[in-house]
């Protein structure tokens, strides 16, 4: 192959990435462009792809007359709770897996990984059951609960943990510091980087988690913003530039969250898919 | 395992201690996962509604199931949008990751076009959908051309979400191509170089060869989620037109949250768990052959 020819794939190649950027770039840049629209140009014959006149109405009316900001504080509540509760069990139980010798443990940590077999989506009937004997139907917690058992999140801290050499804890459980304490003081500062970028991976899930909150949510005031969201048609109508404001409403934080940490983002979900980061 | 293998504690066993780190996952464990698994079994062999668990009725259900045409349906709606989402998904991917890799000074802003999608809920990527695909006042039609109503023609009603849907989660497949391309070593391709190997044979008898095994997993992976379909085609056709986008999730939703018949759900969530398992083991297995043909 000539010099000439690895040119051409290069140009090619320059060509495409600008094509496939422009088209993955475009939905989110044609949001924006019409949420900045009032509401007449949107359903106007004439087409243009800016705004003629420029406005932030849509936003401000989304955010004064809808459920907007309750969905959005719902969100971060929901998310906050899964992602703590999951790494603090997670982290307590990957520990113990990894560390501590005791009766059962390749049986339970089968066991537990069999939580990589089988979907969550089959166990929707049974949990929706208990949760409504249980009364946590519409609640934080029963939005919540369900979503803390992580197997993949188990098995990528045991892994880390698994290589860490074994004298970082023997002087620490020399001087007499019990399991918690070991895991607080001598592995947590270690773990850093890969508690981070599954933290943040959780919180990311459980804030775009549709299924499971349109299942146990009916009320409008306990939706979180993914569910939210799709009753904007019916709290607003067929107002486009509303709907697109809601959407990138819903959309920024987490967008902000992956700008900020891209590198833990990528490592994190990187990790839970099983390959190294 | 080799942190436990150290003189002090090792000779006796930890557990009391193992036990109070343990708890809170196993509680969590059995109470939403366990129980719930095994839960699922019973009620698929009981005529129970939603509220209330009713009297074993054995394979009845599975019989049912067997002959009921709106199953198979879902079940055909589902494959059929697993065919026309993994194969883009993966492709896509890998030249996506190939672009980013070889344009190192545009990187960061190609992975972060590429990926940022993957990391928006669903509704947003619907609501944009929805709006863009629009007949008459949607930006589609406008540079098509025609009136086209995408989500209520039958022919497109699937293939439009399944295009929504590779814009939203493409990034995840061009993550682990990305993760496969930085763990090839640098070195094979200057050895490749000075042998006067180029562009596309390079990529033939280097890059391809090291990818496949990561291929192979993004498809099954792809394959396993895009089995899990229910969100898009919920929001954005809840299903029509003529149930021609009615998932096998959207017809256990149906039968078990509109109709109450959780025993009949419960059995097809069963089936759905026998598809899923049988694809993941079918990919364990190929991944195995791959790896022994190839070493």
């Amino acid at each position: 192959m000539s010099a000439r020819t690895g040119i051409a794939w290069s140009a090619a190649g320059a060509v495409a990435a600008i094509l496939l950027a422009a088209l993955w770039a475009f939905p989110l840049l044609w949001a924006l462009s019409t949420s900045l629209r009032p509401e007449l140009e949107t359903v106007s014959n004439q087409f243009h792809w800016l705004p003629r006149h420029w406005t932030v109405d849509a936003y401000t009316r989304t955010l004064g007359a809808g459920n907007v900001v309750r969905w959005l504080v719902n969100s971060f509540v929901v998310a906050l709770g899964v992602t703590v509760l999951t790494m603090a069990i997670s982290l307590m139980a990957a520990y113990a897996f990894s560390q501590l010798r005791f009766r059962g443990r390749g049986l339970l940590f089968g066991v537990a990984m069999l939580g990589f077999l089988l979907p969550f989506e089959a166990l929707l009937v049974p949990l929706f059951r208990t949760m409504n004997q249980l009364g946590l139907i519409n609640s934080y917690a029963g939005i919540i609960l369900p979503q803390v058992v992580s197997p993949v999140v188990i098995y990528v801290f045991k892994q880390f943990f698994d290589a860490i050499p074994a004298d970082f804890r023997e002087a620490a459980v020399i001087d007499g510091a019990g399991p918690l304490r070991v895991l607080w003081s001598v592995y947590l500062p270690v773990s850093g980087n890969i508690v981070w970028a599954m933290a943040i991976v959780t919180f990311i899930a459980a804030w775009n988690n549709f299924l499971w909150p349109f299942i146990i949510v009916t009320s409008n005031d306990m939706m979180t913003i993914p569910l939210g969201l799709t009753q904007t048609y019916d709290a607003f109508g067929v107002r486009y530039a509303q709907l697109m404001a809601a959407a990138l409403l819903g959309a920024f934080p987490v967008a902000l969250a992956y700008v900020a940490f891209q590198r833990r983002v990528t490592q994190g979900f990187l990790a839970a898919s099983g390959l190294k980061g | 395992m080799q942190g436990s293998d150290f003189a002090p504690t090792s000779a006796r066993r930890e557990n009391i201690p193992a036990l109070m780190l343990l708890a809170p996952f196993v509680i969590a464990f059995l109470l939403f996962f366990a129980v719930p698994a095994v839960e699922t079994l019973w009620l698929s062999m009981t005529d129970s509604s939603l509220t209330r668990t009713n009297a074993f009725a054995g394979l009845d259900n599975y019989r049912l199931l067997l002959n009921d045409p709106s199953f198979w349906d879902s079940v055909g709606n589902t494959f059929y949008f697993a065919v026309l989402t993994v194969v883009p998904l993966t492709a896509l991917g890998l030249l996506m990751a190939l672009l980013v890799n070889h344009f190192v000074k545009a990187q960061a802003w190609l992975q972060g076009v590429f990926f940022l999608p993957f990391v928006l809920p669903i509704s947003v990527m619907t609501l944009i959908a929805d709006w863009m695909l629009q007949p008459s006042t949607g930006v589609v039609n406008h540079l098509l051309g025609g009136q086209r109503a995408w989500l209520a023609d039958p022919h497109w009603a699937l293939p439009a979400v399944a295009i929504g849907t590779v814009w939203w989660t493409v990034g995840f497949n061009l993550l682990l191509f990305l993760a496969g391309l930085r763990n090839i070593p640098q070195d094979l391709y200057e050895a490749a170089a000075l042998d006067g190997a180029r562009g596309f044979t390079l990529f033939r008898a280097i890059t391809w060869p090291a990818l496949r095994p990561v291929a192979t997993t993004a498809v099954i992976l792809q394959l396993i989620a895009s089995l899990k379909v229910f969100g898009q085609t919920y929001i954005l056709t809840s299903g029509g037109p003529f149930n021609t986008t009615r998932v096998t999730l959207h017809y256990m939703y149906e039968t078990a949250f509109t109709q109450s018949d959780a025993g009949y759900a419960a059995a097809i969530a069963m089936a759905f768990v026998a598809i899923v398992i049988l694809l993941s083991l079918l990919q364990a297995w190929i991944v195995r052959w791959l790896a022994g043909r190839d070493g």
